[in-house]
């Protein structure tokens, strides 16, 4: 049941939710989403829906690469910049300060 | 209330577990327009949801002999701080501006002042006077610390005597100034409880109320956004050069290696934020769609182009920017959380809201406002509004916040340099 996001009444509690369709990070807004997992995303600005392999155990609040990123790479979240991936990251891996540093200070 | 709701005790619990059904018929949210609520309508017409006897220290000195009052007469509240000695210039200004505009607040009905000497205190005593409120200041030299506690205490047994007489009267829901801050952000606080309080400012403002955002070094990473919202390019400019001289004259000025260290928070950085960048989009997200800022204040200005939605130039640390907001003259503050901050404020409720469903089950003693349901989509962002619309008529009327229930009563000047 883990690998799917549980329906009720015509609804669907999604894992992730992502901001913009132009973001390519989305947060985990669920207790325990763990590695292995066919987590179900939704777009809070359009609605629509999307489905990514994660592949690290992701505390809730914390990012998930929706697409292979690259280190020089800018991270981008609201559809707008939030910094750059300093280490290569795949899909569905966990992107936080290990691999994601700001572009100020 | 079940068994099972009793069940354990030292768990935080849902906010609101005890909603009284005598209360709450109408929800002000239901019809923005004609809410009302009851407040005390001040000597000057502006309106208070609280009404407080304040015993106010002009300086570090003064705090002793303030408690010393607060505790002999009951009903009355002193405000310790840190600060009012050697100050000059700039710092001295917004020190004056902070206590005078604190006195000055409508939550507080009376002031009386305590000062080391005379003259300062009377200089806040006039600034408070203005207001037409009953105020009175007392000089500790020359009289020591007994003789002004008995004389200060016979003043403040007068003034709580009186206020506690004053009648509530039904206000529009346009005199409330509702300010807004976020503390131990996450995540969920751009998803969630910072478009709550967004909404709450685009259904709002446009009924007349006055609403200010502020913190100046969060908004690093989102100043282009930022700049779009001000109503006038003058304002823009106005509002560009604060957060300029703030970059130059104060980060470049005295950063050491990396400002990351402190700029997303340690609580951000476990919350899931890891750039400033991402932390003041989500910040941004307080001041809705719809409402343009129309001026661009110092710390702890007043506001003086009417109503609508106001910047000012704040610190980012939460006591520091709610002390600010509640001297500037706004009575209600609405705080967004992700990981949990408690912060309150000792004249000015502030109303928490969170969306993170482990914050309200493992701290919910802290949380007023349960947006949680936004992340499982059960919730909509126009649905949280009204939840947090509610709750500021609620509170406006009298029920005490989780903050303020708790005793967190953060008073914090904001120091510019220092002293001399």
């Amino acid at each position: 049941m883990s690998s799917h996001a549980t329906p009720g009444e015509n609804r669907t509690k999604p894992h992730l939710l992502a901001h913009s369709p132009r973001d390519n990070v989305a947060v985990a807004v669920i207790e325990g989403l763990s590695a292995d997992t066919a987590a179900f995303g939704v777009i809070t600005e359009d609605d629509s829906t999307f489905e990514v392999h994660v592949r690290h155990d992701i505390p809730i609040g914390h990012k998930v690469a929706l697409v292979d990123l690259k280190a020089g790479d800018t991270a981008i979240k609201y559809g707008q910049d939030i910094g750059k991936i300093v280490k290569d990251v795949a899909r569905g891996e966990h992107v936080h300060v290990q691999n994601l540093k700001t572009k100020r200070w | 209330m079940t068994s099972q709701e009793m069940a354990s005790p030292l768990v935080g619990g849902a906010p609101d577990q005890f909603t009284t059904a005598a209360l709450g018929a109408t929800r002000a949210s239901a019809d923005t327009k004609s809410a009302t609520f009851m407040g005390w309508r001040r000597e000057n017409g502006r309106v208070g949801v609280r009404n407080h006897v304040v015993l106010l220290p002009l300086d570090d000195l003064s705090n002793a002999a303030c408690e010393a009052v607060a505790n002999t007469i009951k009903g009355t509240m002193a405000l310790p701080h840190a600060y009012g000695r050697l100050q000059f210039g700039e710092d001295l200004n917004v020190f004056f501006r902070t206590l005078i505009g604190i006195g000055s607040n409508p939550n507080v009905a009376a002031v009386v002042v305590i000062g080391i000497e005379d003259q300062w205190t009377n200089r806040i005593v006039e600034g408070i006077a203005k207001t037409g409120k009953p105020v009175v200041g007392f000089g500790i030299e020359g009289h020591g610390d007994i003789a002004t506690i008995a004389k200060a205490s016979y003043q403040a047994k007068r003034f709580v005597q009186w206020a506690t007489e004053l009648p509530r009267e039904e206000c529009p829901i346009s005199d409330l100034w509702i300010s807004t801050k976020c503390g131990e952000s996450d995540t969920t606080t751009g998803l969630s409880s910072c478009p709550t309080v967004g909404n709450l400012y685009d259904k709002l403002i446009p009924q007349g109320i006055y609403g200010v955002f502020g913190e100046t070094s969060e908004i690093t990473g989102a100043e282009h956004l930022c700049r779009e919202r001000a109503a006038t390019p003058e304002v823009a400019d106005k509002w560009y050069k604060m957060w300029k001289a703030y970059q130059d004259d104060v980060i470049e000025a005295h950063k050491t290696d990396d400002l990351s260290d402190s700029q997303p928070t340690k609580g951000n950085i476990l919350g899931g934020l890891s750039t400033i960048e991402e932390k003041a989009l989500g910040n941004l997200e307080k001041i809705g769609h719809d409402s343009h800022y129309i001026d661009a204040l110092e710390p702890a200005e007043a506001p003086a182009k009417g109503p609508g939605l106001y910047y000012m130039d704040t610190s980012s640390a939460a006591a520091e920017c709610v002390t600010l907001m509640a001297a500037a003259g706004y009575v209600v503050h609405t705080f967004p959380t992700g990981q949990g901050n408690v912060i309150g404020n000792p004249i000015v409720p502030v109303i928490k809201i969170t969306g993170n469903p482990r914050t309200v089950r493992t701290m919910g003693e802290h949380i007023d406002v349960d947006v949680s349901g936004v992340l499982t989509r059960e919730m909509t962002i126009p649905q949280a509004g009204d939840a947090l619309i509610d709750m500021v008529v609620r509170t406006a009327n009298g029920r005490l916040t989780a903050a303020e229930s708790l005793g967190h009563r953060e008073f914090v000047m904001t120091k510019l340099y220092r002293s001399a």
